[in-house]
């Protein structure tokens, strides 16, 4: 099996649901300059709605799979809908003009609120996701690819094209980039600039809740604090990008993905201690009984993200398509 | 009647009363001038007008109605639009872009596309360049990016800030053409602006505000003539 190939795959199957998420937080950044940290539990709240709904349609209605599945993602987007319109009205507008700090410190607020309630909702213990859809794999050129893998990219694709076209092509899309650009302006254009904010926030939460339920689908699993290990990366995925702009959302979040499964699949061969097994005989000794000894494992595949992240703030803070930070926090 | 009604307004931000207690009226049709030097608050005025800026005390009437709490993405649904200090286009959009959302509470798609032909024929030079970032263009077409934004509304009150602002000589005069022409149209035009014979020999009234006061208001002719004005902001 060609490991490279592999991961590449595996890599772009997981960095579009990155990019997907990553959208969330750089199209908020883009218009009301606040990270909204609590994104990644809007995942998930979009895998947990998934979740209940496959297992209960999957366990009586008899329905054919892929219905049931599609069932699941249409109900978490409402719900997600929801939580991202409540988070922004109850939560972030009334700070709206306070410093900085405190809607972000309100993120962390809200992000552990939806944690606490999905944990009494549903459990505390990593719930196994329903996976009633036939997953065949398919060969090509020595690596292997699943059915979800494809549906996985192809839906990401189609979702960053819809939100692209939203926000090119439709009035909305005009009011969203000119509130980004100087929402005072705009308001004097007409535009009610609190409700483009809400249109922003759901919008995202809705990409939030498909993301929710491909990852759920991907990794058969969900859990209550499953939102903010992926909303961290997903963050990192927009600063790689540049914050506030779309396409570098998108391609910071596949550039990760791509990262983090090169990363992975390499580490353990290139921190392996039998390649200078030369410096002490005691190593060469384990290293003829076990073939590896090995410093960091695959275990290690959450590190990378971060990496990047601070590699990135380091010598390219405005990421690889953003324009100036200037004193954007 | 007049069209809009200021009373009493009173503004201060930032522990400054920038402006304190101001009258001021404009008619239906008529063009006005506010004059007066930097700093005298005629910026803050439009600003309390157009419901960017709340008012310590006072009222600003509109067609009639008490508009003093109402926020401007709604005073633009009743006709009023503003072009700013510093014309405030939005440089990341295109030209066309930042014409569409002038025209952003218009749902008649025919009399908004007749609009957007009329604010082209006004100034060709926008037509050209509708597909160029609007941050792109030089000062002058940004102004009139910014008039023509304004006009897209199909505004019955124009708020002018500064229009002349940064411009070269020529370029003003072609701006204040438009403007003259615009007011000739019928829509109201209240303008503030630095360049004081240009403003009133422009319009029909004037106002001169002085940190925070209006002190003269006259017709247009009678300012230019008035002695004091000539000294102060005429340079003579």
């Amino acid at each position: 099996m060609d490991i490279f190939l592999q991961q590449i795959i595996n890599g772009l199957t997981l960095g579009s649901v990155y990019a997907v998420v990553a959208l969330g937080y750089t199209m908020v950044y883009g218009i009301v300059q606040l990270i909204n940290f609590a994104h990644g539990e809007v995942v998930m709240v979009g895998a947990m709605v998934g979740l209940s709904v496959i297992g209960a349609l999957a366990a009586s209605s008899g329905l054919p799979p892929l219905v049931v599945v599609l069932a699941g993602a249409m109900s978490a987007v409402p719900v997600c809908m929801a939580v991202g319109y409540t988070m922004e009205r109850v939560a972030y507008r009334p700070l709206r003009g306070a410093p900085r700090l405190a809607p972000l410190i309100t993120a962390i607020g809200i992000s552990i609120i939806l944690q606490q309630v999905a944990m009494l909702v549903w459990s505390r213990n990593p719930l196994s996701f329903p996976q009633i859809v036939a997953n065949p794999v398919f060969e090509v050129a020595g690596a292997h690819v699943s059915a979800v893998q494809i549906a996985i990219v192809s839906v990401s694709v189609l979702m960053m094209a819809v939100l692209t076209l939203i926000v090119y092509r439709t009035r909305l899309g005009v009011a969203m980039r000119a509130t980004s650009e100087n929402a005072q302006m705009a308001g004097l254009m007409g535009v009610n600039v609190n409700q483009v904010i809400a249109a922003t926030f759901v919008i995202g939460a809705a990409l939030a809740a498909i993301a929710g339920v491909m990852i759920g689908t991907y990794y058969g699993i969900a859990h209550y604090k499953m939102g903010a290990l992926l909303g961290m990366k997903a963050f990192a995925a927009a600063v790689l990008g540049g914050i506030g702009n779309l396409a570098g959302a998108m391609l910071g979040g596949i550039l990760l993905g791509v990262v983090e499964a090169l990363g992975t699949g390499y580490i353990g061969e290139l921190t392996d201690l039998c390649h200078i097994d030369w410096i002490s005989t005691s190593l060469a000794q384990r290293c003829a009984e076990d073939g590896h000894v090995v410093v960091f494992g695959s275990n290690y595949q959450d590190v990378f993200a971060f990496v990047v992240l601070i590699l990135v703030l380091v010598f390219r803070p405005s990421g690889l398509l953003g324009e100036r930070v200037g004193d954007r926090a | 009647m007049s069209l809009l009604r200021v009373e009493s307004l009173k503004i201060s931000y930032g522990g400054i009363n920038a402006v304190k207690g101001i009258d001021l009226e404009v008619a239906q049709g008529e063009m006005v001038a506010l004059i007066g030097a930097n700093g005298a608050g005629k910026t803050t005025t439009l600003k309390a007008i157009c419901g960017v800026m709340k008012p310590a005390a006072g009222k600003v009437h509109y067609q009639g109605r008490d508009i003093t709490a109402l926020p401007s993405h709604v005073l633009v649904t009743m006709g009023m639009a503003l072009v700013p200090e510093g014309r405030g286009i939005f440089g990341r959009l295109t030209v066309e872009e930042n014409l569409d959302i002038g025209a952003y509470t218009r749902r008649d798609k025919a009399a908004t596309r007749a609009q957007l032909a009329h604010v082209y024929e006004m100034f060709p030079r926008l037509k050209e360049r509708r597909n160029q970032t609007a941050g792109t263009m030089s000062g002058g077409e940004q102004q009139m990016l910014a008039i023509g934004r304004a006009l897209m509304s199909a505004p019955r009150l124009l708020l002018l800030d500064e229009p002349s602002m940064g411009l070269a000589p020529l370029m003003v005069q072609r701006i204040f053409d438009t403007i003259r022409r615009v007011a000739a149209e019928g829509v109201t035009v209240l303008l503030v602006e630095q360049n004081a014979k240009l403003a009133l020999e422009s319009s029909a009234r004037g106002y001169v505000m002085e940190s925070g006061k209006i002190t003269l208001s006259d017709t247009a002719p009678a300012l230019l003539d008035n002695p004091q004005v000539r000294q102060a902001y005429l340079g003579e």
